[in-house]
């Protein structure tokens, strides 16, 4: 275990965005600078005198944490500094709603800088809001009749933009996702992995369960684990044997009123979108 | 050698940016800002300046992205106008509570709406009390000035510096000015110290997270003696750059006001405009005298008083509003003077916005009011819009 993140923390017990946050210093060493939007992974960052990295932190804005990394990128490359890592550790409302602009620009210009988001598809940190990457059906405090809406999906988006790595992981499966973090941090360029991370308040179910839900919405196809190296698509975790979505919701609390139409469009969706990574996947 | 050079207030603060050797620059085009951007890049672009240029994708990110670069110690540019530094405006705070000393030109533009491409102070005014140093320039030798002693001085105090001025009065019209020598400026200005506050691997540090009660108020006061100790600082540092350029700046410029019936205190390139008009009125046996704030925050108010207290009375125009109270020049004024017991009649008048021309007419209009309302005893406890056409009064 690396000494470059404290032992105790004061999240959730059950939550899997710090253990994303142990595998990333795990993975990418001392050499690494960290930045966290007001969000659970300012939780690390800590309040007063007291943070929980031994590396450099830095707590920024929700909407700019990549506008952010590229100052720093930059300044790196003034500097001629090639062996530090930028890295954002942002949750899906600072990524995919109100951090989109900032992080599709810093894409663009192609500073090198490692973004993470840690996806537990909703405002968790001020008490579960529904964000853009929420899916259907789910409850949170805004939608207290479910979310009538489909997650957004920025993972397409950046990958139309031409990003030179991309990739989905799952704490589920948290070494496929430390060896997706291994290859972007060789990339000379804008780097991106999309993490599933469930949290047990915000999705309702006993905190023993994050990683048993972190697996099960990759084994029913609900959330397919692939990377694009300069847009060539690999599965990294074929499903062979599709699991019931029914068996992913019904532990969850937040899918409680989830009517009948939603589920199938859960799973249709989801048939339909594995096969099209299949149909893209490079032999 | 310095140089004699015909120049536009844009092009002045970007010579100013290429002499500092601003290591990174960001910045989002805006109108009347965007010459000066251009030519920050030209000069990268030719190998006269050797720094990186990030051309983000708003302003908010162009603060961002240099707050960034400046935690990992470089020096630093980035420029905007008008509705650009309102984008900017949660930034603006994030830039001066880390202390990092950012230069930011600003080219004056009023704030919408009514939409408006050209100058009022509305747009810095917004920003006045988030903790950054503000110098208002009146000509272009003091954009090209103001921008060095902003690095010099904010790199002192550890404080973010923006350097006004007037969106197409100045951004725009061509002088002559002194460009200095690099060698000068070299001395002037030493390479860039990063401080206490910085991202490195080697001494690893987290910077920005949340406060307790417990603490805020004293980093809030550590943050206000640092912008204070800009009135003592300032004095100082204008006398070395008198001793290696020759030229002499302070915190507020005045002309004839010793004796003066009434001074006309302005910020900007109206200041020129006022010196002007005080000129010929004196040559005409009248009175009057004309005080420049050049450094608005800190407010300078010891100089400010010491400046106008032989003054019979003072007439403040505000180039920018308070909707629903005086202007934000007239406050500090009046406060000033009612803190230190002074009583003497100050009038405040609202003239300028949006680009309206603030003309030498306009300034004999104030003078000549402020007398009349003095002559009658009259009191204002609202500023007077000069300028607005009688119309719609």
């Amino acid at each position: 275990m690396s000494d470059l993140i404290c032992k105790g923390t004061t999240t959730c017990e059950g939550c899997g965005m710090e253990l994303l946050a142990r595998s990333i210093v795990e993975v990418l060493g001392k050499n690494t600078i960290v930045l966290t939007p007001p969000s659970c992974s300012a939780i690390l960052t800590g309040f007063g005198d007291q943070t929980c990295w031994r590396i450099p932190a830095f707590q920024s804005n929700l909407e700019n944490i990549a506008a952010y990394c590229s100052g720093i990128s930059t300044a790196l490359e003034y500097q001629k500094r090639e062996d530090v890592y930028v890295v954002a550790l942002a949750g899906d409302g600072g990524t995919v709603d109100i951090g989109l602009q900032a992080l599709s620009g810093a894409v663009e210009r192609g500073h090198r800088f490692i973004y993470i988001c840690y996806d537990n598809e909703a405002y968790m940190n001020t008490g579960i809001q529904r964000s853009g990457s929420t899916p259907i059906g789910a409850w949170t405090t805004t939608t207290p009749g479910g979310k009538e809406e489909s997650k957004k999906n920025i993972v397409e988006m950046l990958m139309a933009q031409g990003i030179p790595y991309i990739a989905t992981a799952s704490v589920g499966y948290i070494d496929d996702f430390k060896r997706k973090l291994d290859k972007a941090k060789d990339v000379n360029g804008p780097t991106y992995i999309h993490v599933l991370s469930p949290c047990p308040p915000g999705w309702r179910y006993e905190a023993r369960e994050t990683i048993k839900l972190g697996r099960l919405a990759v084994d029913t196809k609900l959330y397919p684990l692939f990377e694009a190296i300069d847009g060539d698509i690999r599965i990294t975790k074929k499903v062979s044997k599709v699991k019931d979505i029914g068996e992913y919701l019904k532990l969850q609390g937040r899918f409680r009123n989830i009517t009948k139409e939603q589920i199938k469009s859960l799973e249709v969706d989801a048939a339909k979108y594995y096969d099209k990574l299949v149909e893209m996947e490079v032999e | 050698m310095d140089k004699k050079v015909a120049i536009d207030g844009n092009s002045a603060i970007a010579e100013g940016v290429r002499l500092a050797r601003a290591q990174v620059v960001a910045a989002y085009p805006i109108t009347p800002q965007t010459p000066m951007v251009e030519r920050v890049a030209d000069f990268i672009d030719e190998g006269r300046l050797d720094a990186k240029y990030i051309a983000v994708e708003s302003e908010h990110s162009a603060l961002s992205a240099v707050v960034g670069a400046a935690l990992m110690g470089t020096r630093t540019f980035t420029a905007t106008a008008g509705a650009g530094l309102a984008l900017m405006h949660e930034i603006v705070g994030v830039a001066a509570g880390n202390r990092l000393p950012i230069v930011m030109g600003i080219a004056n533009r009023a704030l919408p709406s009514p939409w408006s491409l050209q100058v009022d102070h509305s747009d810095t005014m917004a920003e006045k009390d988030m903790g950054w140093i503000q110098l208002y320039a009146s000509n272009c030798q003091e954009a090209l000035d103001y921008t060095l002693l902003a690095y010099r001085i904010g790199e002192e105090v550890r404080l973010p510096v923006m350097v006004c001025i007037d969106g197409f009065f100045l951004t725009h019209t061509t002088e002559v000015a002194e460009l200095p020598d690099q060698e000068k400026v070299d001395r002037f200005l030493p390479a860039y110290d990063r401080g206490d506050v910085y991202l490195d691997p080697d001494n690893p540090m987290t910077i920005n997270q949340l406060n307790s009660a417990e603490t805020f108020t004293e980093l809030r006061y550590a943050h206000n003696q640092a912008l204070n100790e800009v009135i003592n600082l300032f004095p100082k540092i204008a006398e070395e750059f008198k001793d290696i350029f020759g030229r002499q700046h302070s915190l507020c410029r005045d002309f004839e006001c010793e004796d003066a019936d009434v001074v006309v205190v302005t910020l900007g390139s109206s200041s020129g405009t006022a010196r002007k008009v005080v000129q010929r009125m004196r040559a005409n046996g009248m009175k009057a005298g004309a005080l420049q704030v050049s450094c608005f925050r800190p407010f300078p108010k010891e100089d400010v008083i010491g400046k106008l207290k032989g003054a019979k009375s003072v007439a403040v125009i505000d180039r920018s509003w308070a909707l629903g109270t005086d202007g934000p020049l007239s406050q500090e004024i009046k406060s000033a003077f009612h803190s230190a017991g002074i009583d003497i009649p100050i009038y405040n008048f609202v003239a300028g916005l949006g680009g309206r021309d603030l003309n030498e007419k306009t300034i004999e209009n104030v003078i000549h009011s402020t007398v009349e309302l003095v002559e009658k005893d009259e009191k204002r406890l609202y500023p007077i819009w000069i300028d607005v056409k009688k119309e719609v009064i």
